[in-house]
């Protein structure tokens, strides 16, 4: 034994005398975790949390959470002498005397950019892919919870440097909490302490920004991972691969090298960016002024598909008994996203009460294979990017010479009458790519190889695929349509009949698929 | 729930495939150097770091294409955390891909669900458990407490009460009134009608009276914006043609729809256009929404001059400026 593995030996054992965790820990230390590209997207915006956390503690030991206003004089001749708040004041001095100050301001605001961006595509794989299913619906309920924080979080954070530009997002913000109705200016008058802006609302938000907020994060971020660990991972289907088995690379040492360097390299890329990119370049911006604003003002992109939304949203209020109800902005600004968040986060179990399926899944689902499930994500992601390029409508007009105009009566069209298409152009190239793997598998590959037949017709070589890859192809179930009779089986009414109707209706939609190949299929090729 | 049809049969793991670097020392070698090499460069980003702290100053500027006039220390500085992080990475995945185990490892996933006797076990312990406590039995106890805990959820919402004054009539009243001089902003000087020409538009505010202090508060309600066309340019009802001065019109800036400031004006065309949502207001017809998302034109001040010739409000809002709230009444 050499003195390495003795002094091993002893902390093992020091640990275990203590705790009992050596049974738990050799156990976790082989945990089999899978491989593939689409699982490193949550662990960027994990990685991105970190980042987030660490370079959010540097900027508070500088940053002045408050609305005093100062006369600034530091090294920024171009806003010297201007009035303005310590919280910018402040910034500023973040910004151009502290040392390695401005590369973690960038660094911050990269790393919560790339932290919603990995949030938005991780929660596209889980989507698309079906890991969503039983038993993973919590952690899809808490993955839709922290996007709708991360939303709240990020504009928080870019509100507090107190500048022109995040000035006019909180004037945004309290607008909407006005046009609530009933209870809308009382609550517009506590968040603020009386009337916009006031000078109480960056220390509130920076207390919220810094611990409320980041508790609950962390918090729930825990329950996510312990989730995973606990499940276990999801697998995408292959040789070898059933619902009952979970095949990759063993936590220790694999697993944790490569999950520990993706951070580093996560950590790599956002200090890049912020080296050479500016983001948020506040002192080109100007203290806030409510009767001031910059053309081109644009939220971060995680916002802009709301902005989007009020911005093509028609003129509608409604006065009537002394009140007034703005339309024009609860609808576009409280509803829609109200409905898009609710709906995502109850996806799971209407998916579920449509299919008729209670089972666990661990093995994913090739997008192709459930066309409808894909046509919606998809759908929902048009209706969001429409609404998104709308948000940026000022910024193509200028960029590409279009009229302003034009591009708003695009989008309110658009938003409306795209989703549907995007909905039936996916379904049907989902099944004609299951039409291509049913072709694959009973025919062959292309090979490309043209061939002359000796009474002159030419062919082209098939050559059959691997029994891997067609094992792929055709692992997946193909469910029939649910039935549901209005009598059951004991010649009983069900209640709820138009419901039902509904439920078969979608059903029906659901299982709409390419009926793929099986044995027999290949055996009657072979007899031609 | 599945169609009964014969599946093609699962082949199993495919055969591992060897690395070189799994059978030829040479090669395991090669890549234990490429691993070093990787931490190696790691370390010299960490040195470039430090030297950058240390030795550039912060007001050094270089110019590089596409991204122009860049901070050199900001910008050493990161390029230096930029390598010692990414290279840590790279150096322990190229370790990971080249000379850690690869053989992918089977483990069994076993079924959530306890077992039956488990579960009615777990159900016959609550209710064993719940029955000793007697909720079910004393409902006097169950109803009390349901109220009494509905209840205690109201002192933290009432502790939030003092977190600001209530509205009142806050939001519908500004410091215009009738004689009030309209001063520069910046500049706080007042303004006769020949300081503006045909065309032209300004900022201003309420002039307040010695001593007050101007707050943002108040000019998130106050900021007025003045143009002055052609007097035959305007499509005014008589009222509120004789609500201008001279050609000279003056609105609220603040947007009917979320409060930013309406901050562009086209000259050629007339229009006020709000560059937060895009909504355009035509000068000429009191601005009258022509386009976007705001329900409401913005609110017009009637002016006049004194005695000195300095523009004055006439009188104040007739309305209240600003987004809509609840309590508005038009």
């Amino acid at each position: 034994m050499t003195a390495r593995e003795r002094a091993a030996g002893t902390v093992a054992n020091y640990v275990d005398e203590r705790t009992g965790a050596a049974k738990w820990l050799k156990k976790n230390l082989t945990k089999v975790f899978p491989d593939h590209w689409s699982f490193m997207l949550g662990e960027i915006a994990l990685y991105s949390f970190i980042i987030l956390l660490l370079s959010g503690t540097f900027l508070t030991f500088w940053f002045d959470p408050s609305q005093r206003e100062v006369l600034y004089q530091g090294d920024y001749q171009p806003l010297s002498g201007i009035k303005m708040s310590a919280a910018y004041a402040s910034t500023l001095h973040i910004s151009f005397d502290i040392r390695g100050g401005l590369l973690m301001r960038q660094i911050h605001h990269w790393a919560a950019l790339l932290f919603m961006a990995a949030i938005v595509v991780h929660l596209l794989r889980v989507f698309f892919t079906g890991a969503f299913r039983k038993p993973r619906e919590f952690n899809w309920i808490i993955g839709v919870g922290l996007l709708t924080l991360g939303i709240v979080e990020g504009f928080l954070g870019y509100s507090l440097p107190d500048d022109l530009l995040s000035g006019t997002g909180i004037r945004i913000a309290e607008a909407i909490i006005q046009a609530m109705p009933i209870v809308g200016s009382y609550i517009a008058f506590f968040a603020f302490d009386g009337l916009f802006p006031g000078e109480a609302f960056i220390p509130r938000i920076f207390t919220v920004h810094v611990l409320l907020l980041p508790g609950i994060f962390l918090a729930l971020i825990t329950a996510h991972l312990m989730l995973v660990w606990y499940q276990k991972h999801t697998q995408y289907p292959g040789p070898g691969r059933t619902e009952k088995n979970i095949v990759g690379y063993p936590l220790m040492p694999v697993y944790m090298a490569k999950a520990g360097g993706f951070f580093f390299i996560v950590f790599g890329v956002t200090a890049f960016l912020s080296a050479v990119a500016s983001i948020n370049p506040i002192w080109l911006y100007g203290p806030y002024t409510p009767a001031q604003v910059s053309a081109g003002s644009q939220p971060d992109w995680y916002m802009g598909w709301l902005d989007g939304l009020v911005r093509m949203f028609p003129p509608i209020e409604t006065h009537a008994f002394g009140h007034t109800l703005s339309w024009n902005i609860l609808i576009p600004g409280v509803i829609i996203p109200g409905i898009l968040f609710t709906g995502m986060a109850l996806y799971p179990f209407i998916e579920s009460w449509i299919t008729g399926d209670k089972r666990e899944h661990h093995l994913l689902d090739r997008p192709r294979n459930v066309p409808n499930r894909t046509a919606l994500g998809v759908m929902a992601l048009t209706f969001t990017t429409v609404a998104l390029l709308n948000g940026g409508n000022d910024i193509i007009a200028i960029q590409f010479n279009l009229s302003i105009n034009q591009i708003m009566w695009f989008s309110r069209i658009g938003i409306l009458v795209l989703p549907p298409i995007a909905f039936v152009i996916t379904k049907r190239i989902c099944l004609s790519l299951q039409r291509a793997d049913r072709d694959l598998v009973l025919h062959g590959r292309e090979t490309g190889r043209l061939l002359r037949l000796p009474h002159g017709e030419f062919v082209e070589v098939h050559e059959p695929i691997s029994p891997e890859r067609a094992w792929t192809l055709t692992q997946h179930e193909q469910p029939n349509p649910l039935v549901l009779n209005p009598v059951d089986d004991h010649g009983v009414r069900r209640p709820g009949t138009l419901l039902n109707k509904l439920r078969a209706r979608m059903s029906r939609a659901a299982t709409e698929q390419v009926a793929k190949p099986n044995g027999e299929d290949l055996k009657e090729i072979e007899h031609h | 729930m599945s169609q009964e049809i014969e599946r093609l049969t699962d082949p199993g793991l495919p055969e591992h495939v060897h690395r070189k670097a799994d059978s030829d020392p040479v090669a395991a070698k090669r890549a234990e150097r490429q691993v070093a090499i990787l931490f190696g460069l790691s370390a010299i980003g960490t040195i470039l770091f430090i030297v950058s702290y240390i030795y550039i100053p912060l007001n050094i500027f270089v110019f590089l294409p596409i991204l122009g006039s860049t901070n050199a220390h900001q910008l050493f500085l990161g390029l230096g955390l930029t390598f010692s992080m990414f290279f840590i990475g790279i150096g322990a995945i190229q370790w990971a891909k080249t000379l850690m185990p690869d053989n992918e490892v089977i483990a069994e996933r076993h079924e959530f669900r306890s077992a039956d006797e488990d579960r009615s076990d777990f159900i016959a312990t609550v209710k064993e458990r719940a029955g000793a406590a007697g909720l079910g039995r004393r409902s006097l106890i169950k109803r009390s407490l349901g109220l009494s805990l509905g209840l205690v959820g109201l002192s933290p919402l009432l502790l939030l009460r003092d977190l600001g004054p209530l509205p009142g009539k806050q939001l519908e009243t500004t410091n215009w009134a009738s004689g009030v001089r309209l001063v520069t902003d910046p500049g706080n000087r007042p303004i006769k009608p020949s300081d503006l020409e045909v065309g032209a538009v300004a900022q201003v505010l309420p002039q307040l009276p010695a001593g007050q202090e101007r707050t943002l508060n108040s000019i998130a309600k106050d900021a007025l914006l003045l143009i002055r066309l052609r007097p035959e340019d305007f499509q005014l009802s008589p009222e509120r043609l004789s609500w201008t001065h001279e050609g000279i019109i003056a609105f609220s800036k603040i947007c009917t729809h979320m409060g930013c400031a309406v901050a562009l004006y086209e000259q050629q065309t007339k229009h006020l256009l709000c560059p937060c949502h895009q909504s355009t207001f035509d000068v000429p017809r009191a601005a009258k929404l022509i386009f976007g998302p705001a329900a409401r034109p913005l609110p017009q001040l009637a002016i006049t001059v004194d005695s000195e010739g300095y523009l004055v409000a006439k009188q104040g809002f007739t309305e209240p400026v600003g987004p809509s709230f609840w309590e508005r009444s038009s």
